[in-house]
């Protein structure tokens, strides 16, 4: 009998509703009892103490990207999985952008097969199209039975409607939601930033807000249609979450995801990337302005983008935050502004960033952990995640909400440095992680 | 007298600039111009120092200018012309400024597609650092020998008006002059197509934004036009060069709307016929072969100022 208590913990388990200070037993990879003062005997397992932690069902990133197979210089499976041990995640879904595309059976299994050497759970993302291309269905059901959880294009959009529509109805069939990256790849061009003040001002081409918008009213428009729900990836705009609002309103099954990134960081960053005078910068190592940590798709907008954004994760519009974990080595990245990849990492980030969210009075706890693990599992349809119930997976996120730290770029477990916030002086920490009843990591 | 100093490592933009600054390049400039008129055109004051001019996109005017300034000087001036950028011949901008600090130059002059490229070299390397250019975002020298025309010309700068005409969203030269203009007290009014206007003109203070260019040249003592990349007629930014050149063109008749003494200004290469005609281009008003002189002495200003001062 493998087991572990978890002694003196606050129990956040909302699914349950339940927030009090409680013992918990782990017994054999399932939640096993929760009670006020549950003994083991020391022969049995080990007793952590973990009073004044947070025990909260264990997050879940819905979307990463880990690089293998074929950037492993990036990030691996391995590698990605471990910094999301050390950033308070016990799943990770990854997106379908390796090389070769997640679009088939044989590199979904390949990931399936890399992952279970990996400290948390990995969940493929297939992509909807063969090679990302946009023209033919990619075998969803294959890769479903192989262990896809979810099918997207993302990095880009599908353009074809009526290639989206088939892609929508078959996947619903194999009841997987679909991840929509929403571009519009005219209005995109060859954007860089945001287009407004900051692409204005230093003569970018711009981003508009409208690119993104379009698409997303296609999409709800094609959900509402077809009955069917549509996931909306790393909303930006304060019109996207109008957008999406209103379809919700009308019955439109739609959820969205937001990254820290959008969540506190605007245009501005483009320019001084120590632009924020409400954080504490532990130091200001990095390039101050154009630092390519300031670029990615969909750009930093607006600080009323941010504000809407902020708004409607509170009000539960936007359901779920992910980190859109986008490695790129470093030599990548150190080059001319408009030539650097778009994108930034957050696996080792985000916990703190949303820590801040909930002592900034925006999110209760019990709201956090529905953004970082009960959302998740019920839009991926993970079976015993998400929830402390006895029965459910051991998957656990022990989290210390009173450590001061530094974010440190170059402690990172990821392969990956790619961060805008290194040197930000944070407040909460990963304690452990527990996937499987097994501690992943341990601060 | 006290010799004024210009407290900057490198010459990255209008932006972050004084209009002290402004006034002591320009003064500078003009202690410069006579040596350009002498037989022997030449004085040893950055004698012994290297200048590399890294030049990322193709350039005659610009590069020989600074080119000359820095020969007037008796500095080392080197061309390197990188036809194409750092990252399609696989070399990292970062790699080539590390091999160029190798060759311990003293002032880097660098004109770049990309916007930021030179701030990206200066925060990499101890030589000062001249930005000649960097996508659409600045053209500090070409903005300084604009405003050297103008006051020779016109005997000041505050409270003219000056009208600039053309592909705002894409020229580095109406951005440096924008943020100059302002900075100056100059009234600015511009016209362009509204494909080629940036949508948040408010980040330039002082600038009235006119529907047509007769609007925006009524009055003017300044007309500045700006050059039409004949390569963005794929972006679907203006139907043909024909219609262009017909509501945007500065011809004769325009032109009489601008005051009688109105000067008219362009930062070439020119296309005739297109955004001015050759009537205008090379009728009495017309001060473009100003600029390109002064261009040699507001670069020789610029360059001693960063390399000559501390000796």
């Amino acid at each position: 009998m493998n087991r572990m208590l978890l002694k003196g913990g606050r129990v956040i388990d909302p699914l349950n509703s339940r927030d009090e200070v409680l013992d918990l037993l782990l017994a054999d990879g399932k939640v096993a009892e929760l009670g006020p003062a549950l003994q083991l005997d020391p022969a049995a397992g080990r007793t952590i103490d973990v009073a004044g932690c947070w025990v909260t069902p264990g997050w879940i990133d819905m979307h990463t990207h880990l690089r293998e197979p074929g950037q492993e210089y990036k990030e691996t499976i391995l590698s990605g999985a471990e910094a999301a041990a050390a950033g308070g995640f016990t799943g990770i879904a990854c997106m379908a952008n390796t090389k070769p595309v997640n679009d088939s059976a044989a590199v979904t299994g390949f990931i399936v097969e890399q992952a279970s050497r990996a400290p948390v759970n990995v969940y493929p993302i297939g992509a909807v199209t063969v090679g990302l291309q946009g023209r033919r269905l990619a075998p969803m059901g294959e890769m479903a039975a192989a262990g896809a959880v979810a099918f997207s294009e993302d990095g880009r959009t599908v353009a074809d409607t009526a290639l989206y529509r088939r892609a929508l109805e078959y996947a619903g069939s194999l009841d997987r939601i679909i991840i929509c990256h929403c571009q519009d790849n005219y209005l995109f061009g060859q954007g860089v930033v945001h287009e407004g003040e900051i692409a204005a001002a230093f003569g970018f081409a711009g981003i508009p807000s409208l690119a993104e918008e379009v698409d997303i009213a296609r999409c709800l428009l094609l959900a509402e249609y077809l009955e069917l729900p549509v996931h909306i990836a790393h909303v930006s705009t304060r019109g996207a979450v109008a957008l999406i609002a209103a379809a919700r309103e009308r019955g439109v099954r739609v959820s969205a995801e937001v990254t820290p990134h959008h969540l506190f960081l605007d245009h501005r960053a483009v320019v001084d990337l120590y632009y924020r005078e409400d954080v504490e910068y532990a130091r200001r190592s990095q390039l101050a302005r154009f630092n390519t940590n300031s670029k990615m798709s969909p750009p930093l907008r607006e600080p009323a983008d941010v504000a809407a954004l902020r708004a409607a994760l509170a009000a539960g519009v936007i359901e779920v935050v992910a980190s859109d974990h986008a490695p790129h080595e470093q030599t990548e990245k150190e080059v001319e502004y408009q030539y650097a990849p778009f994108g930034v990492i957050g696996l080792e980030t985000t916990l703190p960033l949303m820590l801040r969210l909930v002592g900034e009075g925006l999110l209760t706890p019990a709201a956090l952990v529905e953004r970082m693990s009960v959302a998740p599992a019920r839009l991926l349809s993970l079976r015993g995640k998400g929830s402390l119930a006895p029965g459910m997976d051991a998957d656990l996120t022990v989290i210390d909400p009173e450590v001061d730290w530094v974010i440190e770029a170059a402690a990172f477990r990821s392969k990956s440095r790619n961060t805008p916030f290194d040197g930000w002086r944070v407040k909460g920490r990963t304690r452990l992680t527990i996937v499987g009843g097994r501690v992943v990591f341990a601060a | 007298m006290e010799k004024k100093i210009f407290a900057h490592k490198d010459l990255l933009g209008i932006e972050g600039l004084s209009v002290a600054d402004l006034e002591l390049i320009l003064d500078t400039a003009v202690s410069f111009k006579e040596i350009s008129q002498r037989s022997i055109k030449k004085v040893p004051t950055l004698r012994g120092k290297t200048i590399i001019n890294l030049f990322y996109e193709p350039s005659t005017r610009t590069r020989t200018s600074f080119e000359i300034a820095a020969k007037r000087l008796s500095a080392d001036a080197i061309n390197i012309s990188a036809a194409t950028s750092s990252v399609k011949k696989g070399e990292t901008l970062a790699d080539t400024v590390r091999n160029l600090q190798a060759m311990a130059p003293d002032i880097i002059v660098v004109r770049h597609a990309c916007v930021g490229a030179p701030h990206l070299i200066a925060s990499r390397i101890g030589a000062r650092v001249v930005n000649a250019g960097d996508g659409a975002n600045e053209h500090p020298s070409q903005c300084l020998l604009d405003l050297l025309t103008i006051r020779e010309h016109k005997g000041r700068l505050a409270d003219l008006r000056v009208a600039i005409i053309g592909d705002l969203a894409h020229s580095r030269v109406a951005r440096s002059n924008m943020r100059a203009f302002a900075m100056l007290g100059i009234r600015t009014r511009v016209c362009a197509p509204p494909t080629m206007l940036p949508r948040e003109m408010g980040v330039f203070p002082g600038v009235e934004v006119c529907r047509t260019p007769e609007e925006a040249l009524r009055e003017a003592d300044v007309v500045m036009m700006l050059r039409i990349q004949l390569e963005r007629q794929d972006d679907v930014l203006f139907p043909s060069l024909n219609e262009y050149a017909r509501r945007y063109g500065l011809n004769r008749q325009r032109l009489a709307l601008a005051r009688d003494d109105a000067i008219v200004m362009h930062p070439g290469p020119m296309n005739r016929g297109v955004e001015i005609t050759s009537e205008v281009a090379d009728g009495s008003r017309s001060v473009i072969m100003d600029q390109v002189e002064n261009g040699v002495a507001v670069r020789m200003a610029i360059l001693y100022l960063l390399g000559g001062q501390a000796e």
